[in-house]
């Protein structure tokens, strides 16, 4: 379990270091990153925190990670979380803060 | 003297409180609104997203239904228990749930709504929300309180204390090299459960994809035994029974979909062995032992539209759940859910383990309380109980707050920062806090009940143990740490150690086997009426003292 930080979209604002409960995302000369990937517990704050999508969640392969990848946009209350599934194709799935869960 | 230095920084609050998390957050908030005192709040990462709440919750767990009663919900944690529960704090706490889901819903939290307007129930003490933003809608609340004010990124690692009264805290920069020094009227700590001293599930790469936050590592128990706290009920540890691999909550596949705990066979299992939640783990466990394993949730048949509500549900509180479900494109309906039990935690908010306190939740330390998972002998009080605790801690420590201000000892901060710079500065040592940290897993999961062992000990195994975590800790003493993280790891370490070492004890001392896989002593299988009691321990002259006590009838208080 950990995360991605893509350097080409990052725009070095620190807004994911920030919130991180574990305070394992730095700023360093070379923009942002993760010191410890093996840390992370997966909670995806900093992909919630992100303005550009630039940090991607994925599983690690000894918990049966098959490559996939998620990231968020924040859009006002909600949410939209895009999977990037193995095989390259994508889907999108929309939570809002407003609306409850059903279960 | 070497090269590295801290500064040392003085600061005072009234109030202080040590960890933003739920129950540290609402009591801040409590405080201000019925004092005009100052409140600190100290936090090792960000109160925006730290603690239990980060990644969101399910549903408000512990509320109080209409038709239901306060002591019906003592009576339920009563069972649940096996009767090991201090009437006097579930009551207290049971009676401010309702109060904190209000409170939490002023704040912004949405709560479903049924016909009549009131909130809509999951179960018999649950209610349903979207808790995805939970925790920052405490924290913007807390930023936004005139009196409160929030030092982030500063780990706390011991109390400020004489004759037998807290009179401060110690903390250190997580980043910036500064000692600082704080002293308080009265102290809260909220500092959470224990994440770490067993060996995990997945021990490789993805060794923090945990149920409980593997930044929560037990640190205010830790301080509370250095400084000769009582504490109780380490031996009913907390085990949870997650989704496989990603360790997700069962809840909402349980409550939600109705789904049955079913073994390989497709036997379902769980009246086998009884519905308490020590009996749910037990059960799974068994099914494994016996060869009936895998086992799962039976998802299979669900409906589309089920699926879809699942993967927001688990967005909300465990995104990998929802990515594991659609990046292998086997969605819940079209197959079960594995689960697993996962290696066992101290966590207050579940069990009853933790800090020994009053009726007012003061700790046998005078003015130091505490509140939430960091808090015995109340267990289910979820997000709603904590936030009633802190309430209750809050409103108790206004007492003190007409008292001087207490003074600090210059000559005691310089020691501690000078022997805090000598780690800073000695030559690296053979062991690092990662190797000791994975040994100390090791030997906790064989000999003190972790998952290799089936949740299962002896007298002998524990003595093995114990044996085996001192020698640990001595070697603890010696490591290096080249800047502050380091330094800030080795706290957490030592603060494992610290708390194994009282598991151990406790767990020798209870000679029954009152909850399955939380406490399996195989030296003393059954349950016994002679253990209606409390398991508390205190550190004395270094050596762990057992202390027995009795259980606390309903209506009645408790003073130290
Ligand atoms: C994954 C998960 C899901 C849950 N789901 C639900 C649910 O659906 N419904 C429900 O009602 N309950 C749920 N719970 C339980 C509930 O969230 C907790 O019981 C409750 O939030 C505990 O509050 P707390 O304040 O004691 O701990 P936390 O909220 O964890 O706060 C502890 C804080 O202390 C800080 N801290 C730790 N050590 C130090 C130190 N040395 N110095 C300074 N700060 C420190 C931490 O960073 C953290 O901010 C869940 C818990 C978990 C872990």
């Amino acid at each position: 379990m950990s995360i991605e930080i893509l350097t080409e979209k990052c725009t070095g604002c620190g807004a994911c270091a920030r919130v991180c409960p574990g305070s394992l995302i730095k700023t360093g000369e070379r923009g942002v990153f993760i010191e410890r990937p093996e840390r992370c517990w997966g909670c995806a704050s900093c992909l919630k925190e992100c303005p550009a999508e630039a940090i991607l969640l994925y599983l690690g392969a000894d918990i049966g990670g098959l490559g996939g990848r998620m990231s968020v946009r924040r859009e006002g209350t909600r949410l939209r979380w895009r999977v990037e599934k193995p095989d390259g194709t994508a889907r999108t799935i929309t939570t809002d803060a407003k609306q409850s869960n059903r279960y | 003297m070497g090269g590295r230095q801290l500064t040392v920084k003085r600061l005072s609050a009234d109030f202080l409180i040590i960890g933003g998390g739920t129950a540290g957050c609402g009591a801040a908030l409590s405080f201000c609104g019925v004092s005009g005192g100052s409140v600190l709040i100290i936090e090792k990462a960000n109160i925006e997203r730290s603690g239990c709440l980060a990644a969101g919750v399910n549903a408000l767990n512990a509320y109080i239904l209409p038709g239901q009663t306060p002591e019906d919900y003592a009576d339920y944690v009563r069972r649940d228990a096996e009767y090991i529960i201090r009437e006097d704090l579930v009551l207290t706490m049971a009676e401010g749930l309702n109060r904190a889901a209000r409170r939490l819903e002023e704040l912004g939290l949405t709560i479903l709504k049924d016909a009549d307007g009131n909130y809509a129930a999951r179960g018999k003490r649950n209610i349903k929300i979207n808790g995805e933003n939970i925790k920052p809608l405490l924290a913007g609340a807390v930023r936004k309180a005139p009196r409160i004010a929030v030092l982030e990124r500063a780990a706390a690692i011991g109390y400020i204390v004489r004759d037998g009264r807290v009179l401060g805290v110690y903390a250190i920069g997580t980043d910036e090299p500064v000692l600082y020094a704080v002293r308080a009227k009265a102290v809260l700590c909220a500092t959470g459960g224990a994440a770490g001293l067993y060996r995990p599930n997945n021990p490789g790469f993805s060794r923090h994809k945990m149920w409980y936050p593997p930044f929560n590592t037990g640190a205010g128990y830790a301080m509370g035994i250095r400084a000769g706290a009582e504490m109780t009920t380490f031996e009913m540890r907390f085990i949870a029974l997650r989704c496989k691999d990603t360790i997700a909550p069962t809840g909402t596949l349980a409550q939600g979909v109705g789904a049955k705990q079913v073994n390989a066979l497709g036997e379902a299992y769980e009246e086998k062995y009884g519905v308490t939640t020590s009996q749910r783990v037990h059960g799974t466990a068994r099914e494994n032992a016996e060869g009936r394993g895998p086992c799962y949730l039976r998802t299979v048949g669900i409906t589309p539209d089920q699926d879809e509500e699942l993967y927001r549900a688990y967005l909300n509180m465990s995104p990998s759940q929802t990515l594991k479900w659609i990046e292998s494109g086997l969605a819940p309906s079209a197959q079960n859910v594995e689960i697993e039990g996962t290696e066992p935690y101290i966590v207050g908010g579940h069990t009853a383990s933790g800090y020994w306190v009053d009726t007012d939740r003061e700790t046998t330390i005078g003015r130091l309380f505490a509140a939430g998972d960091v808090a015995g002998g109340c267990p289910q009080k979820y997000v709603t109980g904590a936030l009633a605790e802190g309430e209750i801690a809050a409103r108790s420590a206004l007492k003190y707050m007409h008292d001087a201000w207490p003074s600090l000892s210059a000559a005691e901060t310089d020691a501690l920062r000078h022997g805090l710079e000598e780690i800073l500065n000695r030559a690296p040592a053979a062991d690092t806090e990662d190797s000791l940290e994975a040994e100390m897993q090791a030997v906790m999961d064989e000999y003190a009940g972790g998952i290799g062992a089936g949740y299962a000990f002896s007298e002998a195994s524990l003595a093995a143990a114990a044996r085996k975590i001192r020698d640990i800790e001595s070697r603890s003493e010696k490591l290096a740490a080249k800047d502050m993280r380091e330094l800030v790891y080795i706290f957490e370490l030592r603060d494992r150690l610290t708390v194994c070492a009282s598991v151990i004890a406790q767990l020798a001392a209870r000679r029954e086997t009152r909850w399955h896989s939380f406490a399996e002593n195989t030296d003393y299988p059954e349950k016994s009426g002679q253990w209606l009691k409390f398991v508390n321990s205190r550190l004395e002259n270094g050596e762990i003292r057992i202390i027995l006590r009795d259980l606390v009838k309903r209506g009645d208080r408790y003073e130290h």
